[in-house]
């Protein structure tokens, strides 16, 4: 359909916005008195933010029965894991200089550092998976069980934002509630299903 | 036989195919435009550009210190100075807001006078200084110091301000003085995050006596000649270069002397995490994060972390024999 075609543009568009908009001011020098730990906030928090929206898609999909927003999710999940794959590479670049070795032992000594790690590597086979082809190839059953790998990502993401704040831990819980929110409405509505239908009484008169 | 029906619209009024499709891709542009927009506004909404900067007062007749002074008594550093931009633009100053590209925006507009100072406990003169007073106490003095950030960042930051021995020498601490503690003013109308359960407020915290006697340790007043900006901790804080930044603590209303180690901010809200000298230490690590190295503000890249910030040389005797692993 030539609508979906062209929304995935705007999604697509919307999406990369923020990226632009990064690299404009880090070409302008205007990326704020520390540039690096702007830029490893700023992709940290798109990830979260995209992977919320992720996993927004089901739910809102089930309430509003909007069959077709379903063909937006994988290229959501995709720049989730595009902004988490910015996040590292800042980090691996300007904070251990992608020396492996010290990045290898500061995992080994910050376990918030080992979740966030744990969390992005979680996503890789999803990205690798999220073709046709692939889900084809695996069957969608199956395919939906791998890819509820995500819920494991977006927590880890968020207990990974959680440890690393020094006392103002308001932000890290918006993010938790809306996660929390997001995969405790497929417990519901996965609940709701299996109930036996409600008896219907049809008025008569 | 055929008979045509006149259709019900006249030809010339169907919209052209052609015209129709033009309609729709200008529409789906507009669409695209707009979203395109609302996003950007969004994203610029979230992380505003910073303020244009406010003159402050100058000072007048500061002390200016020497090259030389570097080497012998750490007065000054021969590093390239971070910029005014920089030092008034990233602040911790949770009384304002945890955001530290946010505070010079909040603060904006915050009066720091008129302004008092009570110095009272262990003292055998206590006094309350009007902070006009305050300043007249001692030549203002330029020290030009490094500044590290737990967090791992510094600046190098040129400070006016004198020592605090000088206020202290004027209070007379007593034979049972072995502290020092310090208040910030506790205010929710001027600092909004107050009301918040952030931290314990007010902020305090502590020297021990000969810390706070050493001739690096100085009440500053102002930076770059000015008067001290709000959102650096006006009208009066403390500068202790040789430990991490929030030992240096900002708009002060309170200093009493002490007999026993005094709580301090920090450490009531991780008392595993900051300890109460919290000397700035490249081998021992916060439990969260390595402070080996810094990032110094203005440069791309990291720099080794030295041993009590480089003041090694002036302080190192305040701790000798002291295991500053154990007292982090």
């Amino acid at each position: 359909m030539k609508e979906i075609k062209f929304y995935r543009v705007v999604v697509f568009v919307n999406s990369i916005v923020p990226l632009a908009l990064i690299a404009w001011d880090w070409y302008h020098k205007q990326l704020g008195v520390n540039p690096v730990e702007f830029l490893t906030r700023t992709t940290g928090m798109l990830t979260l933010i995209f992977l919320a929206i992720t996993l927004g898609v089901t739910p809102l999909r089930k309430v509003t029965s909007l069959q077709w927003l379903i063909q937006f999710r994988r290229m959501v999940g995709l720049f989730a894991f595009f902004y988490g794959f910015l996040h590292l590479t800042t980090y691996i670049w300007f904070d251990r200089s992608f020396n492996l070795k010290s990045t290898a032992a500061d995992i080994y000594q910050r376990p918030f550092i080992a979740i966030g790690m744990l969390s992005f590597f979680l996503m890789i086979p999803l990205a690798i998976t999220s073709t046709k082809g692939w889900i084809k190839r695996i069957g969608g059953k199956r395919w939906a069980r791998l890819h509820k790998l995500v819920y494991v990502s977006a927590i880890g993401g968020v207990v990974h934002f959680w440890m690393l704040v020094k006392s103002d831990i308001r932000l890290p819980i918006k993010f938790a509630f809306v996660i929390a929110v997001l995969l405790g409405s497929r417990f519901v509505i996965s609940n709701m299903k299996k109930k036996p239908p409600a008896r219907v009484i049809t008025p008569t008169a | 036989m055929l008979i045509k029906k006149p259709a019900d619209i006249k030809s010339s009024e169907i919209t052209d195919k052609k015209l129709y499709l033009a309609r729709r891709t200008f529409m789906q542009g507009a669409a695209l435009v707009a979203t395109t927009a609302a996003t950007g506004y969004l994203y610029r909404y979230l992380n505003p550009p910073t303020l244009p900067r406010v003159e402050g007062e100058k000072i007048k007749d500061i002390v200016k210190s020497t090259p030389d002074d570097a080497a012998a008594t750490g007065f000054t550093v021969n590093e390239k100075l971070t910029s005014f931009d920089d030092i008034t633009n990233y602040n911790n100053f949770y009384e304002f807001t945890t955001d530290k590209r946010d505070v010079a925006r909040v603060s904006r507009g915050f009066k720091s006078r008129p302004w008092t100072v009570s110095v009272e406990g262990l003292v055998n003169k206590p006094k309350t200084f009007d902070i006009d007073d305050l300043l007249k106490l001692a030549p203002q003095e330029e020290r030009i110091y490094r500044h590290r950030c737990v967090e791992g960042w510094s600046m190098v930051i040129p400070w006016v301000g004198f020592p605090l021995l000088r206020l202290l020498n004027e209070v007379e601490p007593n034979s049972s003085a072995r502290y020092v503690a310090f208040e910030t003013l506790y205010d929710p109308k001027r600092f909004p995050e107050q009301s918040g359960g952030t931290l314990d407020w007010p902020y305090v915290e502590g020297l021990r006596l000969d810390e706070a006697m050493h001739p690096l340790a100085i009440l500053a007043t102002g930076l770059y000649d000015e008067q001290l900006p709000a959102q650096d901790g006006a009208p009066v804080r403390l500068v202790v270069p040789w430990k991490y930044g929030f030992k240096s603590i900002k708009s002060i209303v309170k200093i009493r002397l002490v007999k026993d180690q005094p709580k301090t901010t920090w450490n009531i809200a991780a008392p595993n995490e900051y300890g109460f000298y919290s000397n700035v230490n490249p081998e021992v690590d916060h439990p969260r994060w390595s402070q080996a190295r810094e990032t110094r503000i203005g440069e791309y890249g990291k720099r080794d972390t030295l041993l009590f910030n480089g003041y090694a040389e002036q302080v190192g005797r305040l701790y000798e024999g002291m295991d500053l692993r154990a007292n982090f």
